[in-house]
């Protein structure tokens, strides 16, 4: 690859890359998102490899096969799709594969059985899917249609764009500006305003001359959310280019890529990313022409949840232990080897480049005051459409589980949602309790839904999320139903921080731990009433006490399904009862004689050999030696195994 | 695990003699060798220049590095968010009685170590066990009992 000698350069290697392109060369896109590789998306992707590669195809243009980002609509994996003719396939294995080449791309045709179909309507295009028509993707606009591991599949799609712009036509004071007025917030969980962190780190150089260094933060630790991996897997090129503005803005020639070490591909496709960078002259020294150096680094995180703490990175950066320390001081002041540094998240990264693109007016526009612009969410849980979805902020709740993601799937009764993981909390969907003024009229934003009724919804953007004692958090939404339970979700939640936990400061070690011994009790059924007020006043103790964000927001979790739901932690105190069926103590498994047909499969796989009964005949479980495995639920092939 | 080995040397030529890179280095002589030895981690201490103190308080803070050899397969069971309240929790009690050792440890015979995870990010897929670099999504008692009979 030849280097970028300037911005014409880059601007002619675009134009040179869409006219190049025959527009009537088929490409099939396969997902290779998380959730399609857990599918067997890389098995689909070779095998449309060894299809076309076989001989007499018979078509007069080779189709070309990309394994790209995650499409989003995971619970239909494996996704792909083919352009020009914009198809949509799902659940697509790899013996599909013939088919939709002899069909689809040999004879033109549609492979209708392999297309999405619900409620009696079949849909071809993702466009007309209602999962993807209610989102507005912007962020993920590229991720699921560029080729992660080429540059030039990047730059055809306008990557780098920003980067020249903002090199030939903005001074470094500018594009800090664009970022402040754009309202950009954090998309890591504290919603801290974007442009006014970079300020402070350009004025605390200025003060005390040296470098400056900018951070992505990759260590996406809160559990069911996967917004971060689809982008570095996806788009690599958007963060980069994202940090590349940005150490323009703050005079930075050095960054850092801190990213989980759970995700081998998205370090992978990083790594790649920044050396075809650094080919073209993108990264490195005198990018474009302009003068400006700056390189990246990657680092690998080494699996702690603290790490996504913004000062347990710079530990971990320096080689130490990721232990927080106080701030004051913050990064911004004294952060890397005690010099000025600004770490975002990876989403916040990706977003510079759009508002540089299209300006801070336009970024305002999208979402709502003090919550602009778009948030991707990975939609999760109890749902029939689970996946990773991009929408305005602002959004109501009800768009988007229940237009969105399509409700929840079977009989069952949506309860609540939990969001922004450990340190975030759990909503409940009726809403009587929400204060008013996180509540909006009606479900605005997307205008092919204003024919619904109105009600009020909580808005889904950082203040109104805040109002209900939980955060947007990273962007994890995961909806639970009625047999979900919230006692025990909450002493999930807190097993989790005590494990992760670094011990440094008191009232995070010892008071997770004391929190978990009231939760551990009730869900035996053990405690009084009291007791729940006084683990309400244990957990505002850790907000109050806790050196750094890990401790402070901990309760979070406890203290709002307390709020919400204190009934349920009443039941099982008082009535000694889990009302959802799901902690241990207090339930128990039992087969229904009128359901069980006796086929006796459940026998041999008991654990504890505590099922008995004669051939064809209803069996029964011994309660006194039944461990309560669930084993027998998982392979009874007529539920006659239920749950009191 | 691999046949051959990279040389422990190999890797500690890669990079520059920093305490910044202490991390990196472990990473690698981990994924190397599935456990960093006394030895090894006394020859990292001396390339990069910190004391043995400190390497041993990362090998033992993150999650990511074992002291002990690990099994030639590993099976992690996710205990993410999505996967714990769609049953994870009984899928690693399954793998414990399957398996017949407890999470964290490694069969005697080095032929497994079971292990949880936090998340692997597949939450659409819940409930996700990783049997090395495979993923089995949507797992049940039934499927996972015959992936762990597979290996």
């Amino acid at each position: 690859m030849n280097r970028l000698a300037n911005a014409a350069e880059l601007k002619a290697l675009q134009d040179y890359l869409v006219q190049a392109h025959d527009p009537n060369r088929p490409i099939v896109r396969v997902c290779r998102g998380p959730g399609c590789l857990a599918l067997g998306a890389d098995k689909v992707a070779q095998a449309f490899q060894t299809a076309i590669q076989r001989q007499g195809l018979g078509v007069k243009v080779q189709p070309l096969i990309k394994e790209t980002g995650c499409h989003g609509f995971c619970s239909q994996g494996t996704l792909v799709t083919v352009a020009p003719a914009d198809l949509c396939y799902v659940r697509v294995k790899p013996e599909d594969v013939d088919e939709v080449v002899q069909t689809t791309l040999v004879t033109g045709q549609v492979v209708d059985r392999l297309l999405y179909s619900d409620n009696g309507n079949r849909y071809k295009s993702e466009a007309e899917i209602p999962f993807y028509r209610l989102q507005q993707k912007t962020i993920l606009k590229n991720v699921g249609v560029i080729d992660p591991l080429d540059i030039h599949d990047a730059i055809k799609a306008g990557a780098y764009q920003s980067l020249a712009k903002a090199l030939t036509g903005m001074s470094p004071d500018d594009v800090i500006r664009t970022v402040t007025v754009s309202g950009l917030r954090g998309r890591g969980g504290g919603g801290f305003p974007t442009g006014f962190k970079w300020r402070k780190a350009v004025d605390n150089a200025q003060e005390n001359p040296g470098p400056v260094y900018i951070i992505a933060n990759g260590e996406e630790g809160d559990p069911g959310a996967f917004m971060d991996r689809a982008i570095m897997e996806g788009d690599p090129h958007a963060v980069i280019e994202g940090m590349a503005l940005g150490a323009y803005a703050m005079g930075a020639n050095l960054g850092f890529l801190y990213v989980r070490h759970e995700y081998p591909i998205a370090i992978r496709h990083l790594a790649t990313a920044v050396q075809q960078a650094r080919d073209l002259g993108l990264l490195g020294q005198n990018i474009l022409g302009m003068g400006f150096d700056f390189d990246l680094q990657l680092n690998r995180g080494a699996g702690a949840y603290v790490c996504g703490e913004e000062t347990a990175i710079i530990a971990s950066l320096e080689g130490r232990v990721g232990e927080p320390v106080t701030r004051p001081p913050y990064p911004a002041q004294q952060g890397l080897w005690g010099r000025p540094t600004v770490i975002n998240n990876v989403e916040t990264w990706a977003n510079i480049r759009h508002i540089i693109a299209q300006g801070a007016d336009w970024y305002t526009g999208v979402g709502v005051p003090h919550s602009t612009g778009t948030k991707i969410f990975s939609l999760v849980g109890k749902v029939k459409n689970t996946g990773l979805v991009e929408v305005p902020m602002g959004i109501s709740l009800g768009t988007l589980v229940e237009d969105i993601g399509g409700g929840v799937p079977g009989q069952k009764q949506f309860k609540a949602v939990q969001t922004g993981g450990p340190s975030g909390g759990i909503i409940p969907y009726e809403l009587k309790d929400i204060p008013p003024e996180a509540l909006k009229p009606a479900r605005v934003g997307l205008q092919t839904i204003e024919s619904l009724p109105e009600k009020p919804e909580l808005s889904v953007d950082f203040d109104s999320m805040a109002k209900t004692g939980s955060i947007m958090g990273g962007g994890g939404m995961i909806v639970m139903d009625d047999h979900d339970c919230v006692v025990d979700l909450a002493r999930y939640f807190l097993r989790f921080l005590q494990e992760d936990s670094c011990g440094k400061c008191m009232p995070c070690r010892l008071g997770l731990k004391g929190m978990l011994e009231f939760l551990d009790n009730f869900s035996r059924g053990k405690g009084t009433p009291a007791d729940i007020d006084a683990l309400e006043s244990l957990g505002q103790a850790l907000v109050d006490g806790s050196l750094c964000g890990l401790g402070r927001s901990a309760p979070n979790p406890v203290l709002t399904s307390i709020r919400y739901f204190r009934d349920e932690y009443l039941a099982h105190i008082v009535d000694h009862k889990c009302p959802a069926g799901v902690c241990r103590d207090l339930i128990s498994y039992r087969i229904d004689p009128v359901v069980c047909t006796g086929c006796a499969l459940c026998v041999p796989t008991c654990p504890p050999q505590c099922i008995s009964g004669t051939e064809n005949q209803p069996h029964t479980i011994d309660q006194d030696t039944c461990i309560r495995c669930g084993v027998c639920k998982d392979i009874c092939p007529v539920a006659a195994v239920v749950v009191d | 695990m691999k046949a051959a080995h990279q040389d422990i040397e190999a890797i500690l030529a890669q990079y520059p003699r920093q305490a910044q890179h202490l991390i990196n280095l472990m990473q690698d002589v981990q994924a190397e060798f599935s456990y960093i030895s006394s030895e090894h981690l006394a020859l990292i201490c001396d390339h990069v220049g910190v004391p043995l103190t400190q390497a041993w308080a990362i090998a033992t803070f993150y999650r990511s590095f074992s002291l002990e050899p690990r099994g030639e397969h590993e099976v992690k069971v996710c205990l993410g968010t999505t996967c714990h309240l769609k049953g994870g929790e009984r899928l690693v009690e399954a793998c414990e009685r399957e398996l017949g050792i407890p999470r964290g440890q490694t069969t005697g015979d080095l032929h497994l170590s079971l292990d949880t995870v936090k998340c692997v990010g597949a939450c659409a897929l819940a409930p996700v066990v990783m049997v090395d670099n495979d993923y089995l999504g949507e797992a049940n008692l039934v499927s996972l009992k015959k992936r762990l009979e597979e290996l």
